[in-house]
């Protein structure tokens, strides 16, 4: 079900999209910087490698009917980053490693919650919806019911058009 | 008295209005019990229909109590409880004896403007546009009813507002829209618009005894509601409409098309779809038929198409050869409403169908404008709001 708040849901998705573009061409196109930044020197190949996913992943939300399996996908990458910068912090530069770590740490926080968001409204809800028939029984057992009805002369499909047999 | 009025383009506002008064013997006023946001008033908050006026009261869809009657009016008395049918009729008219009452010539009071645009007038409606007569809406605390001694539906004991209130406009709509399909036992009828007229129109299909019921939509909600009333849905979004059609009828294409959808087709990933939005932008093109060249092209030779989506001005690229070729029954117009209420309201009372379904949300007035926009976005499972003034 589409609810405002799985609208909200689907344009955070949309802006993680972009922001996993944005992310993903600096990773590929600057390696050298983001190690320095986040305290990962010598790893620029597996800073790229990252880049690459990144991108994918933002062109699979931006492009996707349901973004949810790309949110989680997401998700996914944060842990990876996280254990990547988790071992930073264990190397010469500690203090910038720890804080991309967090700063990483509040991002996979935001993608939980539009995994989770984007999946939490659907099922209860359009539960509902198929049980509204309107009918007093199935609709199979209520087929030609008002056949009692008489169609109006004006409304009959024209005499030229139909079947032989009914004229 | 309080009143949802228009104000421009996505602009409806609760304004605080004077209360209406008897102009004509025949007229009744009515304290309004129940309303609701109709899928055709949505063309008006978007600036789709011409002839509306800052301060026009919207709403054609309501009901309830008769405050004061005009000293002509014997049928209505203090305190019946009635259904107002969105077209209003004279009953007197040579169209109005023919049971074409949405084409009365008489209740529009703006008949010379109309004229000019259709060539001869229709009739008048309530809350939709000068064109169709500037009539004050129901989406109001109070309503003046002109012709009220044969512009009202009686209700009876033991139903409610809400089981009844549809008979004013988009349940006999849906009704007339199968009716003029002439369904026959053998017929597959292909619904396209899954929203209130599309829904009531599904569920006519079957009690009329359609073999095969199809409704084409993309909202989830909107898809599962058909399901439950007896569809076989097509999500247009995620698998070809046309495919699908020729799948679940043999290649043959179905015999009955009903465009339930109108002037503001959604666009998808169609060339023509894209056509109609630059067109539209550039104000080359009022509707957007995307629709009608869809069920022109899978309806079976020597079908019908039914038309009750509105359209209110100048389509383009329509196949017409194709539809004349394939020797295509076209149905359309504003609904006659009286012609059904009657029938209706006894399949009502005697538990035929209750079609308080489609209700999805309930409110107060003051929260009417913000319901339009949560309306025509489809946001929250919104599929029809009733307002309780």
């Amino acid at each position: 079900m589409r609810t405002r708040g799985s609208d909200q849901a689907r344009a955070l998705a949309q802006g993680l999209g972009w922001f996993s573009i944005a992310l993903g061409m600096a990773e590929v196109l600057a390696p050298h910087r983001v190690t320095r930044a986040t305290g990962l020197h010598g790893h620029e190949r597996l800073v790229s490698s990252y880049g690459m996913r990144e991108i994918a992943t933002g062109i699979g939300l931006l492009t996707a009917k349901d973004p949810a399996p790309w949110v989680w996908g997401r998700v996914g990458g944060d842990a990876l980053d996280l254990g990547t910068l988790a071992a930073g912090v264990a190397g010469p530069d500690r203090e910038r490693s720890g804080i991309a770590f967090l700063a990483t740490l509040g991002i996979a926080a935001l993608d939980i919650a539009c995994a989770l968001a984007l999946q939490r409204p659907s099922r209860p809800a359009m539960a509902a919806f198929r049980k509204r028939s309107g009918l007093p029984k199935p609709p199979g057992a209520m087929r030609g019911a008002a056949s009692d009805f008489v169609v109006p002369a004006d409304m009959r499909t024209p005499e030229a058009l139909r079947p032989w047999g009914s004229r | 008295m309080r009143a949802l009025c228009w104000h421009g383009k996505q602009d409806i506002r609760c304004d605080t209005v004077p209360d209406p008064k008897i102009e004509h013997p025949r007229d009744a006023i009515i304290r309004v019990t129940a309303c609701a946001i109709c899928g055709s008033d949505l063309h008006l908050y978007d600036g789709f229909m011409p002839s509306m006026e800052s301060g026009d009261i919207m709403g054609h869809e309501f009901m309830g109590v008769v405050e004061e009657v005009g000293s002509e009016n014997k049928a209505l008395k203090k305190g019946d409880r009635i259904v107002v049918p969105f077209t209003i009729t004279c009953g007197q008219c040579e169209q109005c004896r023919r049971g074409n009452f949405s084409v009365c010539e008489r209740s529009n009071r703006n008949k010379a403007m109309a004229d000019k645009v259709f060539g001869h007038s229709t009739a008048g409606l309530f809350g939709y546009s000068h064109l169709t007569g500037g009539y004050a809406g129901g989406q109001a605390e109070y309503v003046r009813i002109p012709f009220a001694d044969t512009t009202h539906v009686k209700v009876p004991e033991g139903v409610t507002d809400e089981q009844v209130l549809f008979l004013g406009d988009i349940f006999p709509t849906g009704w007339q829209a199968a009716v003029q399909c002439d369904i026959q036992p053998t017929d597959t009828v292909a619904i396209w618009g899954c929203g209130p007229v599309g829904q009531f129109a599904i569920r006519s299909a079957v009690l009329l005894g359609a073999k095969q019921v199809i409704a084409i939509d993309r909202v989830p909600e909107r898809l599962a509601m058909a399901e439950a009333g007896g569809a076989t849905t097509i999500d247009f979004s995620k698998e070809s409409v046309v495919e699908r059609l020729n799948d679940l009828t043999q290649g043959k294409g179905p015999e009955k098309c009903i465009d339930a959808v109108g002037m503001e087709a959604h666009a998808t990933a169609t060339l023509d779809s894209i056509y109609d939005r630059a067109k539209q932008a550039v104000m080359l093109e009022s509707d957007r038929p995307h629709v009608l060249r869809e069920m022109m092209y899978v309806c079976r030779p020597a079908g019908t198409l039914s038309i009750p989506g509105v359209y209110g001005g100048l389509i383009d690229k329509v196949p017409f050869g194709m539809a004349m070729n394939k020797g295509l029954t076209f149905r359309m117009g504003q609904t006659h409403v009286a012609r059904w209420t009657d029938d209706l309201l006894k399949r009502i009372v005697e538990g035929q169908i209750d079609p308080s379904f489609v209700i999805t949300h309930t409110v107060g007035m003051a929260e009417g404008p913000g319901m339009y926009k949560t309306f025509r976005d489809k946001q929250d499972g919104c599929i029809k709001v009733v307002i309780k003034p």
